[in-house]
């Protein structure tokens, strides 16, 4: 809207009853009805699980949580907004406006575990070193530089969905195993909420990606996918070498390896591509599965042999059952 | 694109994952239109019901509208063998919810879950299952 204010063009108000894009309002009703705030969140259970971790890997979680504010803050100060001159209806611009102000609530909860949890100076210490990581402020300087004025709005939402389905990942790894072993469980219960969020961010900017996409000729369709796997692989390339830097110490890296190439897929899905990693190097650790989700054994009804391989003979059900 | 029996029904919204997920499957199937004004698939036969969820965090609406309106025809859910439903883990307990809801109200079998559009992984293991649904539907037909 800002561009129409010192022209003549009409200026109008929004109006929900007149959509140009269902899908903005979808979006705009989930993104509300998940709507939280840390207070929510009953983080100070955590604080006689805190006191059990060693020294070393309370270390560890502060700095994945400082890596992890930074990347909030980028997306909330800088990426959301960025993408709001690009947008094609006024409702999507709604929508921007509320996953910038939740990235700003992600990144105040992670204060939020601080305050609960440590000490003024472990946390200071910890921003510190999130200004001193070269991994971190790399890659959170490569996709400032995406997010540029100037620069195409196709490949921000490029960089935009792989900063949110992706970057996160190598953070949002720890709580996911520390809840697996039963520690920290109020934390990741928040973490879960974040992801959750993060989840309907890149789907929902992976979807006007596309959109937009669809409208362009073969050839800009073939540079800005073939930027996006070259982005991909340049953040790869520091993910690994963040992750090692963190994880090493502690013997988990390459698990978190196989989480981040499970997570890429996924981020390049949101855009509409295939998937670049082979199975094979993206089998998750099942518990960090199970800390991802509740109830998501492997649902193989498929594999099931011999005599429970049981097929259920649909009864007639009433119109009623079907008021959902 | 080999016939499959039992037939593949799915719906997928404009963001098109269970799309790509159906093209990678290569069988034939009929696709529930987005828009209410189009014309539903007619079900000729018995099918396999693919499906995305889109529930909020509460599980609210996971089930797409237009798929509530294709299974409201008593006829057309007579016919469901089994559901194929997609989500996205990092929705925690609601993911792929829609096929635990459609399983339940229409007594029929979660076959298979998978993420956005689905890895080589899921392609090989619902091709292999439904051919062997396949071979279990014809015996039980003889």
């Amino acid at each position: 809207m800002k561009d129409h204010v010192a022209s003549r063009t009409v200026l109008k108000a929004i109006n929900w009853n007149r959509l140009q894009d269902e899908k903005d309002l979808e979006v705009w009703n989930r993104l509300t009805v998940n709507f939280w705030l840390p207070e929510k969140v009953p983080l100070s259970n955590d604080v006689q699980s805190w006191s059990t971790l060693r020294p070393e890997e309370r270390e560890l979680t502060i700095r994945v949580f400082t890596g992890l504010t930074l990347l909030d803050t980028v997306q909330s100060s800088v990426g959301a907004i960025s993408m709001m001159p690009d947008v094609v209806t006024q409702h999507e611009e709604a929508c921007l406006t509320n996953i910038a102000f939740m990235e700003s609530v992600h990144a105040r909860s992670y204060s939020s575990i601080f305050s609960t949890l440590c000490s003024t100076k472990e946390i200071d210490d910890a921003f510190r070193w999130s200004e001193e990581n070269p991994h971190l402020q790399s890659k959170a300087r490569i996709v400032l530089e995406k997010y540029r004025a100037g620069e195409d709005p196709l490949k921000r939402k490029i960089a935009s969905v792989f900063l949110e389905s992706f970057l996160f990942y190598s953070g949002f790894y720890l709580p996911m195993y520390w809840s697996s072993r039963a520690k920290l469980t109020n934390t990741a219960d928040l973490i879960r909420l974040i992801i959750r969020d993060e989840a309907v961010h890149g789907y929902y900017i992976g979807y006007k990606y596309q959109r937009g996409l669809e409208k362009l000729d073969a050839a800009r369709q073939q540079e800005l996918k073939d930027f996006a796997f070259a982005l991909m692989f340049d953040l790869y390339d520091i993910e690994q070498k963040y992750t090692e830097e963190l994880y090493d110490g502690i013997g988990l890296t390459e698990d978190v390896k196989a989480f981040l190439h499970y997570n890429a897929n996924k981020a390049l899905q949101n855009l509409g591509y295939e998937a670049l990693f082979p199975a094979s190097v993206c089998e998750v650790n099942p518990a960090i599965l199970a800390a991802l989700s509740p109830d998501s054994e492997n649902h193989d009804f498929f594999s099931g042999s011999g005599s429970s391989y049981v097929i259920g003979k649909a009864v007639a059900t009433e119109d009623d059952d079907w008021d959902f | 694109m080999e016939p499959a029996v039992p037939g593949l029904i799915y719906y997928s919204s404009e963001s098109g994952n269970t799309a790509r997920f159906m093209h990678k499957l290569g069988f034939a199937a009929q696709r529930i239109p987005i828009s209410p004004k189009d014309e539903m698939p007619a079900v000729a036969q018995d099918y396999v019901l693919i499906l995305p969820t889109f529930a909020d965090g509460e599980g609210r609406g996971a089930v797409p509208k237009q798929v509530i309106r294709f299974l409201n025809d008593p006829a057309r859910r007579a016919r469901i063998r089994g559901v194929i439903a997609s989500g996205n883990r990092n929705f925690g307990a609601t993911f792929a919810l829609a096929g635990k809801i459609i399983a339940g109200k229409c007594n029929v079998p979660v076959l298979w879950r998978f993420e956005l559009a689905g890895l080589e992984t899921d392609i090989a293991r619902v091709r292999r299952g439904l051919q062997l649904f396949r071979g279990m539907e014809c015996s039980t037909m003889a």
